[in-house]
């Protein structure tokens, strides 16, 4: 069944190597819904958090071939049901609907977001949540006006043993030598 | 930590560590010098403007490093294919940049597909021309990237030793691979200070996983328990090294072993237990038994589709041990039931110690049972037709009676499917084939590159009159370096494989397979290559004859039935266990085949 798996692969960082990484994914023609890339807890190991519309069976074999990699330390996925998701949103709206219009506040409040910069111009208005959330937000906004307007993606952690992979692989196949940490998971 | 350091008389020199005294020298130097470290004697090549100073400082080092001038890139990779596939030792090729690059890409994708050791030097523009279109800029490592083991593009000279000390232990280890180092000009001309440390890890890269014991164990367990095991080798066996450890654990287990077609010469031929290739123009028992089996031991392989054909109809009844060095390949096509991850050399060893002594006579008998009937309605008829045309399978046998020994290099279509079946294999590494890519003009430059390396042995290319004409360019090379290749072009007037797939599944409708040659024999005399043409049978035996004992290059061209067909064939989309014996039931399953699927959707891809 297709739906949104979230790939966590971590990497060492080397010119290239998310070309490396977004080829397994558009070589089977698989459209990236969302990517960030930052250096993780450790240093020198870049997290790539890559969001994609596939079914399980394909998530697997994903896996596998970003493993495959040289620079690829370790690949995992979740579902998006099995992973905690923020992302956060940016408005732009003229300074003068904030001032002239108290609704707009009431808004802000109500959707709780905060106003990160002002000016005599602009107001900056920041909101974290979901994607629905940030959206319901944009809608309001839009009534007086939204000058620009931008959203991070997600970013996700995963619930407790959420993380495809190694219970099942001792039983099966041998797959937890699969660099530091397998994570290709076995279909029982 | 091994290095290899330079001693004043320039020879390479192993060192516990680094040498102190480094020397000052250009890129290019440092290029070579790391190429002499890491026991690289010869090269394939072409020169270009991007790469000219690395020739340059080829020039002082002639007595050591042998550079080999191809008359096209792809030729220059694919020889490097053929001394790697010969040897297993990393193959090497040089280019420029640009178009140079470009065009080694076909056997770089080959190479990957196969698991060749390459290492791939390109030239490039300088660093600050990089990204402004200058002449003769490509972005190589981009275009290279889904085609490689792992690609760097080097920018500063002193790069340049950890780049190939690198590039170097990335292809050769784990699972081989081609590796591709881009170096821009500055780099060449720069000066840095030369010290040559050879790699040994990587920290993101496991190449050689250690097996579990619970996996040893599990897969003793269901090995010494089967009834009717089946045995897959492919070229594992012969990357590993691991021919003598296969063949002891082989017969220990006393099962039916059957080859991929890169397996093809890890095992010889006529071993009692070898019951032939696999594959969709493979031997009609394994594929078939495939399905009977109670447990497969894929041995170094990776169930490539043209071995399992329908994956929903392939082994469901079996229990799957799957020895393999590479983990994505576990899972892959086929699931296993217990993966032995690592170096098969050291897995077959040690799950020996646990495998009790079998044999399953019975079960073999099923085999030749088969075999039997193959040997009825094809193998007979391929080598003893009532047609007065020669068969291309007359002159595989023709082969094997004069020379069992000679190292066999095909190029793609029916002539390589036949030579597979038909040639009787006595020493490992007896094959050398484009498998995964399936490339054409693959033969002339990677026979050449076998012969440089194995200069005593006997080097027979085995091509047919399409694909030779790809890289035909590439006798001159035989000519300039008297190169005592010997190669038989099966001239059928078609491309054969295609013009087969016309026949049975595209309603005969022959569209550009039909080809009108040159004069192959005026073609080779151009290059001062001696040659002959047969077309009667009876001439075929002197004429194989005379090729052999000739001291030098020999061009054989063999006229050979022009419409013949390859079987047994597993029609795509069929079942692995639906082999066809003929052109009636090629045809039938086709349509068998299409009404299933409602539309004709399946590959249809020779």
């Amino acid at each position: 069944m297709t739906t949104i798996h979230d790939f966590a692969i971590y990497s060492s960082n080397q010119t290239g190597i998310l070309n490396r990484i977004t080829a397994v994914f558009s070589r089977i023609n698989l459209n990236i819904d969302a990517l960030s890339v930052c250096e993780s807890a450790e240093p020198g190991v870049f997290r790539h958090s890559v969001q994609v519309r596939c079914d399980h069976p394909t998530a697997n074999r994903l896996a596998q071939q970003l493993g495959r990699q040289i620079e690829v330390i370790r690949a995992e996925f979740r579902t998006a049901a099995d992973s905690i998701q923020q992302e956060v949103a940016l408005y732009k709206i003229a300074s003068s609907s904030m001032l002239e219009q108290a609704v707009t506040e009431q808004v802000i409040h109500r959707h709780h977001a905060r106003v990160l910069s002002m000016n005599s111009d602009y107001t900056v208005i920041e909101k974290t949540g979901s994607r629905a959330e940030s959206q319901a937000l944009y809608e309001d906004l839009a009534v007086v006006g939204v000058m620009e307007f931008v959203r991070s993606g997600p970013v996700s952690i995963g619930k407790p043993n959420a993380t495809q992979g190694h219970p099942a692989l001792a039983t099966t196949a041998d797959m937890s030598f699969h660099k530091q940490h397998a994570t290709c998971e076995v279909e029982q | 930590m091994k290095s290899v350091g330079l001693s004043a008389d320039h020879t390479a020199v192993d060192v516990a560590q680094p040498v102190s005294n480094s020397q000052q020298v250009t890129g290019s130097e440092a290029i070579i010098m790391s190429l002499l470290a890491e026991g690289v004697r010869r090269v394939f090549g072409y020169p270009g403007g991007a790469i000219m100073p690395t020739y340059d400082a080829m020039m002082d080092h002639e007595d050591r490093l042998q550079h080999v001038l191809m008359r096209h890139e792809q030729g220059a990779v694919h020889a490097a294919q053929g001394h790697a596939r010969a040897t297993g030792e990393v193959g090497v090729c040089i280019a420029t940049s640009g178009p140079g690059a470009t065009n080694l890409i076909t056997g770089i994708a080959d190479a990957y597909l196969d698991s060749t050791p390459l290492v791939c030097i390109t030239g490039q523009v300088f660093a600050h021309l990089l990204g402004s279109d200058a002449f003769q800029e490509i972005d190589i490592l981009d275009i290279s990237m889904p085609v490689t083991k792992w690609n760097y593009k080097v920018t500063e000279a002193g790069e340049i030793p950890t780049a190939l000390a690198k590039a170097f232990y990335l292809a050769r280890s784990g699972r081989p691979g081609p590796v591709l180092i881009d170096i821009t000009k500055n780099a060449q001309v720069d000066t840095l200070d030369f010290v040559y440390q050879s790699c040994d890890q990587v920290s993101s890269y496991e190449p050689n996983p250690t097996p579990s014991q619970q996996a040893l164990l599990q897969a003793a367990s269901l090995i010494n328990a089967a009834k009717r095991p089946l045995v897959l080798f492919g070229q594992g066996v012969i990357l590993g090294r691991a021919e003598a450890e296969f063949k002891a654990f082989a017969e220990r287990i006393g099962a039916p072993l059957a080859a991929t077609v890169l397996g093809l010469s890890a095992l010889p031929t006529d071993h009692p237990q070898y019951v032939g290739m696999l594959g969709m123009h493979g031997n009609y028992a394994p594929n078939t038994l495939t399905n009977e089996c109670d447990v497969l031991i894929a041995i170094g392989m990776r169930f490539d589709d043209r071995v399992t054909s329908n994956l929903a109809h392939y082994a469901k009844q079996a229990q799957v041990v799957h020895f393999e060095i590479d983990p994505s390949e576990i899972n892959k096509n086929v699931r296993a039931d217990v993966a032995v991850l690592g170096d098969v050399k050291q897995t077959l060893a040690a799950v020996m110690k646990r495998l009790d002594h079998r044999r399953h006579d019975r079960w073999l008998q099923r085999f030749a049972a088969l075999h039997r009937t193959e040997q009825r309605l094809i193998i007979d008829a391929d080598l003893q037709p009532a047609t007065a045309a020669i068969n291309m399978a007359e002159v595989i046998q023709c082969l094997n009676q004069q020379d069992p020994d000679a190292i066999i290099v095909t190029d793609v279509g029916q002539h390589q499917m036949v030579a597979c079946r038909y040639r009787q294999f006595t020493h490992s590494r007896g094959l050398i084939t484009s498998g995964g890519l399936g490339t054409m003009g693959f033969c002339l430059p990677a026979a050449i590159g076998a012969q440089f390396a194995c200069p005593e042995q006997t080097v027979v290319g085995i091509v047919g009159d399409g694909g030779v004409q790809m890289t035909i360019q590439e006798l001159g090379v035989m000519m300039q370096h008297q190169l005592p290749v010997k190669v038989i072009i099966l001239n059928n007037q078609f491309l054969g494989m295609v013009r087969q797939w016309q026949e049975l599944y595209f309603d005969r409708r022959y569209a550009a397979t039909e080809l009108h040659n040159p004069d192959f024999g005026i073609l080779a005399d151009g290059y001062g290559i001696a040659n002959q043409c047969v077309s009667e049978r009876q001439a075929l035996p002197g004429a194989i004859q005379t090729m052999l004992q000739h001291p030098g290059a020999y061009v054989l061209e063999v006229r050979v039935a022009q419409q013949d067909n390859v079987f047994p064939i597993i029609t795509p989309g069929a079942s692995v266990a639906d082999m066809c014996l003929g052109v009636e039931a090629a045809v039938e399953a086709d349509a068998e085949q299409s009404t299933n699927e409602g539309v004709k959707d399946h590959d249809h891809n020779p």
